[in-house]
């Protein structure tokens, strides 16, 4: 069965309509990417699911007893703030040390318990951000343009970890990315998004679809062009992630 | 004991500053200080409300910030910046409010005792209200601590973990309003955002989780009003104000230490 199934889906701010019925499903163990240019409507698919936004049509189906883990776009934590990795991790109720650790360890930053979330480097903290959503061990994972700040070889690294975390646990991702030549050799399914959804299907078949190509234009050429690499060069995930990178 | 005016005016002093200390946390976390003093800028409406229909002050005081940091929660978003917002209904109180009790004819008011404080004036029912107010607002801080925090991180991050941000903010705002009412009293309305911010703000040089700064922000705020109470009344100062200097001596002292260990770090 599919873990979550949004059913035509229109989300409205005041009068503004930014997303027009949508459907999508995820199932289990599937690596889902959402692209779509700027205000396409990513982030409120999003909120949608996690239940920040309410629909005004439509609904979202979860699975009885969906465990999820989400990975925010973006958290700023004020410099006034002391708050070490463990308290940060901790904040949910019944957290134990032992489960700290060991999602932690699954999140790619074994050593980061004791320190500051103020000293860490942007990469330390993306992997904090996916490690407190592996707490609980989720059956999907949701994150939100997880990469951003995060430079070319920095952001490959993070999806690496992301294609891992898959391969270990099984759990199912959706993902927003705006890094498409990364990300879009790492999915089993891409979604293209633009208030509606425009096209969807494998990578490849996406990025040849107009709908995709008119979005995307020939601005993305370079990026389009290391992807199409990326599947001359069959589907060797943890490779191909780096050679993006360079 | 409590029938020293002295012992009254420390227990008040140091009953604000425990119920000041969290909440100025979340103000310093959350970028809240100038909506701490809106808040408090209202009150004086408040103020001039309770002395025309005779209520207590602690009720209108509470009355009119509430209704004002519900307001600017409501409207924050709709088509003005927040500051610019805040500034408009902040400052159309305060008027209004001065202006509301210059009609009071007959009762001579001591304006100056509700915008710096009467600290030396408090009474045993002051005393227990103040610290009915401080206990209440330390206990619904306590309370939602983690769910505060959470939300104070990242709204999203809230949701996802099932509770909605919106009503953590009211809680913040609903203590807000409390802490404003109880510090009247002692602070006056022009100084209570002091009280909130500055020891959170000194205490950060110390700390190294959300707990122990409170906690550290509690002690600073409390061995102000008691330093600030000796030295109004070594000195003939206003006591209010002399709490408020204190708190800003230490917190420059702390920020010069933190400073330092940074620096030789």
């Amino acid at each position: 069965m599919e873990l979550i199934t949004v059913e035509d889906l229109t989300v409205r701010y005041g009068a503004s309509i930014v997303l027009r019925h949508v459907n999508i499903t995820i199932a289990p163990g599937e690596i889902v990417t959402i692209v779509g240019p700027n205000g396409s409507g990513k982030t409120s698919l999003l909120r949608a699911i996690i239940g920040a936004t309410k629909p005004a049509e439509g609904r979202i189906k979860q699975r009885a007893g969906l465990r999820i883990g989400y990975v925010p776009q973006k958290l700023h934590i004020d410099p006034t703030l002391p708050i070490s990795v463990e308290r940060f991790m901790r904040l949910a109720n019944g957290v134990s040390l032992r489960k700290c650790e060991d999602a932690l360890v699954a999140a790619g930053a074994p050593d980061l318990l004791r320190r500051q979330m103020s000293q860490l480097s942007g990469g330390q903290f993306q992997r904090v951000l996916l490690a407190r959503a592996l707490i609980n061990k989720p059956e999907v994972l949701l994150l939100d343009e997880a990469t951003q700040g995060l430079d070319q070889p920095g952001s490959a690294a993070f999806y690496r970890q992301i294609e891992a975390v898959r391969r270990d646990t099984g759990c199912a991702i959706l993902m927003i990315s705006h890094e498409l030549h990364v990300v879009m050799s790492a999915s089993d399914r891409v979604i293209c998004l633009n208030g509606h959804v425009c096209c969807e299907g494998s990578p490849a078949v996406v990025a040849s679809a107009p709908e995709y190509r008119a979005l995307f234009g020939t601005g993305t050429g370079g990026a389009l062009a290391l992807y199409r690499h990326d599947h001359d060069h069959d589907h060797d995930h943890s490779t191909n992630a780096q050679e993006a990178a360079e | 004991m409590l029938d020293d005016f002295m012992t009254r005016a420390t227990l008040a002093g140091v009953g604000v500053a425990f119920a000041a200390a969290p909440l100025g946390c979340f103000v310093v976390w959350r970028r809240m200080a100038y909506f701490g003093d809106a808040t408090a800028h209202a009150a004086i409406l408040g103020v001039a409300l309770s002395l025309t229909f005779q209520m207590s002050i602690f009720t209108g005081a509470l009355a009119v910030a509430l209704i004002m940091a519900l307001a600017v929660t409501l409207l924050a978003g709709r088509g003005y910046a927040m500051d610019t917002l805040l500034g408009v209904m902040a400052h159309s109180a305060l008027a209004f409010g001065l202006v509301a009790v210059s009609f009071l004819s007959g009762v001579r008011i001591d304006l100056m005792a509700y915008l710096f404080g009467d600290i030396l004036a408090v009474s045993r029912a002051d005393l227990a209200v103040i610290w009915g107010g401080a206990a209440l607002v330390v206990a619904l801080i306590a309370w939602r601590w983690s769910r505060l925090l959470t939300a104070t991180l990242n709204e999203e991050l809230a949701y996802a973990s099932g509770f909605d941000p919106k009503r953590e903010q009211l809680v913040l705002t609903l203590s807000l309003a409390v802490t404003v009412a109880v510090a009247i009293k002692v602070v006056g309305v022009l100084l209570i955002a002091a009280m909130l911010i500055i020891p959170a703000a000194a205490a950060r040089n110390l700390a190294r989780s959300p707990e122990s700064m409170a906690a550290i922000a509690a002690a600073i705020g409390a061995v102000s009003a008691v330093a600030g109470l000796r030295a109004a009344y070594v000195f003939d100062t206003p006591a209010g104000p002399s709490i408020v200097c204190v708190a800003a001596v230490l917190f420059a002292f702390l920020s010069l230490v933190g400073w330092q260990t940074r620096s030789g770090a």
